[in-house]
């Protein structure tokens, strides 16, 4: 055992935060600079970080899951507003059901409350895809994309998909367990990214803003706030990392389990933190221009993906073998 | 990356749960009840006998020198069958190996390590809780030998104890934090009496106060310079703080397969908010060993902990608390007059956000140490 990242991980993980550094929105105002956008879509293509799950000549995928899942966080760390989750979750579905690679850029489709691909609806992350992949049973096919976005998260909007399907090919019972381990692997890794970047931007305002003469880090109510925010974050880390190892590691069953503690605990973790985020900015906090309900909004999609709390309360309990879950 | 076994860690489980099959000495669950802290010491010379404890520590001082996340197979086995966790001492062994001369590593360490020696520690006093440099138990040159007076509380192991690692003022002109020495005083001397503490879960056995009235200690037993005092208790309740050093990990686990077991029994007998309860602390525990995975990885850099210490500490509390409520939530509080295990382990989790430095304390210090947020 040894959970180090790799020197070969690290300089990805340092590639995509330079990447983010220099091209992701630093204010409200800078999402609507769709030169900007473009201009990060185009370094987040060539970098092909998106294609990490694609099938080599073996059927393998290029990179396991750790990559993938680091790439998520710095993402969402950075609040980059570009797709990264939705076409990665469509190539490992063409991978597992031995599909050619897509040939023009696309993402998955899930139910209207995002927690499951059966009743496909919603396109999630669709920035620039013009097809979403559907599952129906065990069936995969891709569907058409409604151009109009839905724009709940600021950073990656959804798009309702139309009716025609075209097949793709067909999945196993273990070959979608896998699928969920990997959707909850990097939805938990793009939840802890949200957690620091709302953290680190909490801190820095905390030190700025002055009240009754002295910075309002310096009171001990706000700085216990910030502390537990920190310290959810940190274990929050800890289980996503240990998601994304499994989910090329583990028995499907087993990855699933690990993927769904992480995904419970990163989701209650990420509504704290975000909700302490906009708490600590005040009123300044409530207002469009303040980048804390962006980190929220980006949680909250990220939280509904695969499913929250619940969902993953559930999956732990099948795991264990308690029978009726919740009930 | 890679949280899975080498073949040399694959070799060391399989030994390990060999003998785990012969050894479990099936004492109750520890803090819970008074018989598992008079069978403790046999469990920790058997551990050290089988060659299973301070798998981290050198070879000088009875160790195994092998890489630190040796002790997480060594809590994920204890757990999974059913024994004690390890013994929580590293802290005390990181204390002396980082402050005591050549003489004292040789005169005491080993004896920690082997579990032949008891020992506990006495820094809180009534009036020196969070706040420890306002300690007023003295030492006062006589001789050869400091004289301690004072009156230490919330001593854990002090009725059991052969020797205490005590705080005490040397030096009364100089500032609070700066006067303080450390030493090795052996316990069973006229001048030592000792108190059981009865804790709110009942039991008396693991937590005591001890009043100094002229015990007689050695110079030679101090431990660091004149003075060292402060940072060895600082060194020391770092290491109290991290959930790797105290294999805690193997309690909350066991507790929770305990607890998991229970429901699968008879699933019908719970509620939602039960279930949930009890999921809340299987993710929980689970988070803290992986956590733990983390944390040992990274001193396999040589890394050695600082205030995220105090992260860790926050995190298996907040372990330790879930999995007191799936207890008590599941396991019920015995109002019919039934066992009242998990009761008790309830109210002994209340304690974690206490000792070893109060959460506030804890939150205190990530806000300022890691955070750099301004005084």
């Amino acid at each position: 055992m040894d959970v180090r990242l790799s020197p070969e991980q690290v300089a990805l993980r340092d590639s995509v935060v330079q990447v983010v550094a220099y091209l992701a929105a630093k204010t409200v105002a800078d999402l609507d600079d769709s030169e900007r956008t473009a201009k990060l879509d185009a370094a987040v293509t060539a970098a092909g970080w998106r294609e990490l799950r694609t099938a080599t000549d073996d059927g393998r995928p290029w990179s396991s899951a750790v990559e993938a899942a680091l790439v998520a966080e710095e993402l969402a760390r950075g609040l980059g507003d570009t797709a990264f989750i939705g076409p990665t979750l469509a190539a490992e579905l063409r991978r597992l059901a031995g599909a050619p690679s897509a040939s023009a850029p696309e993402t998955v489709a899930l139910s209207p409350d995002l927690r499951a691909l059966d009743a496909a609806t919603v396109a999630v992350d669709a920035a620039g895809a013009t097809v979403a992949l559907v599952v129906d049973g065990s069936s995969l096919a891709s569907a058409p994309l409604d151009t109009s976005p839905v724009i709940i998260d600021l950073t990656r909007p959804s798009a309702a998909i139309g009716r025609t399907r075209t097949a793709l090919g067909d999945l196993s019972h273990d070959d979608l367990a896998r699928w969920t381990a990997l959707g909850l692997a990097l939805t938990s890794a793009d939840l802890v990214g949200a957690m620091r970047g709302a953290v680190a931007l909490t801190q820095a305002y905390a030190i700025e803003r002055r009240q009754y003469g002295a910075s309002i880090g310096s009171f001990q109510a706000v700085q216990h706030l910030l502390a537990d925010a920190h310290v959810a974050a940190e274990g929050s880390r800890s289980v996503a990392l240990h998601a994304a190892w499994a989910v090329d590691a583990l028995a499907p069953g087993d990855a699933v389990a690990a993927g769904a503690v992480a995904k419970a605990y990163c989701a209650r973790a990420a509504r704290s933190v975000c909700e302490t985020a906009v708490q600590v900015h005040g009123g300044i906090g409530n207002t469009w221009e303040c980048l804390a309900h962006v980190y929220l909004r980006r949680a909250l999609l990220s939280t509904d993906i695969l499913g929250g709390v619940g969902p993953n309360l559930e999956r732990v309990l099948a795991h264990e073998g308690v029978a009726d879950g919740l009930r | 990356m890679d949280f899975g076994d080498s073949s040399a860690e694959a070799e060391f489980r399989a030994r390990l749960r060999a003998w785990l099959e012969t050894n479990n000495p099936g004492l109750p669950a520890s803090s819970t009840d008074d018989d598992y802290w008079r069978g403790q010491a046999a469990w920790h010379q058997s551990l050290y006998d089988g060659g299973f404890f301070g798998l981290s520590w050198s070879k000088a001082i009875g160790g195994h020198e092998l890489p630190t996340v040796y002790d997480v197979i060594l809590d994920e086995e204890l757990s999974a069958a059913g024994t004690p966790p390890r013994p929580s001492l590293g802290y005390l062994v990181q204390g002396i190996l980082e402050h005591g001369n050549d003489d004292i590593q040789r005169r005491f360490l080993p004896g920690i390590v082997n579990g032949r020696d008891r020992w506990c520690q006495g820094f809180s006093e009534p009036d020196a809780g969070s706040d420890l440099a306002s300690l007023r138990t003295r030492a006062d040159r006589d001789g050869d030998d400091y004289v301690i007076a004072g009156h230490k509380v919330w001593t854990s192991y002090s009725d059991d104890a052969d020797w205490c690692l005590v705080l005490a003022r040397t030096d009364h002109d100089v500032p609070v934090h700066k006067g303080i020495s450390a030493f090795a005083l052996p316990m069973r001397q006229p001048g030592v009496e000792q108190r059981p503490l009865r804790m709110i879960n009942g039991i008396t056995k693991e937590f005591g106060e001890v009043i100094f009235d002229g015990a007689r200690v050695p110079a030679a037993n101090m431990i660091g310079e004149p003075g060292e005092g402060w940072p060895l208790a600082m060194t020391v309740v770092s290491h109290e703080r991290e959930p790797g050093e105290l294999g805690y990990v193997a309690r909350y686990k066991k507790i929770v397969k305990e607890l998991t077991q229970q429901v699968q029994r008879n699933p019908v007998a719970y509620n939602t908010e039960q279930r949930r309860d009890l999921a809340w602390a299987i993710v929980e525990a689970e988070m803290l060993r992986l956590h733990v995975c983390r944390r040992l990885s990274d001193r396999l850099d040589g890394i050695v902990h600082g205030p995220e210490g105090s992260v860790d500490k926050l995190l298996m509390t907040s372990t330790e608390q879930a999995v007191g409520h799936a207890a008590v939530s599941i396991g019920g509080s015995a109002h019919d007059g039934g066992d009242d295990t998990w009761l008790k382990v309830y109210l002994y989790s209340r304690a974690q956000s206490v000792m070893g430095g109060t959460s506030q304390i804890q939150r205190n210090l990530v806000a300022r140490r890691i955070l750099r947020l301004p005084a």
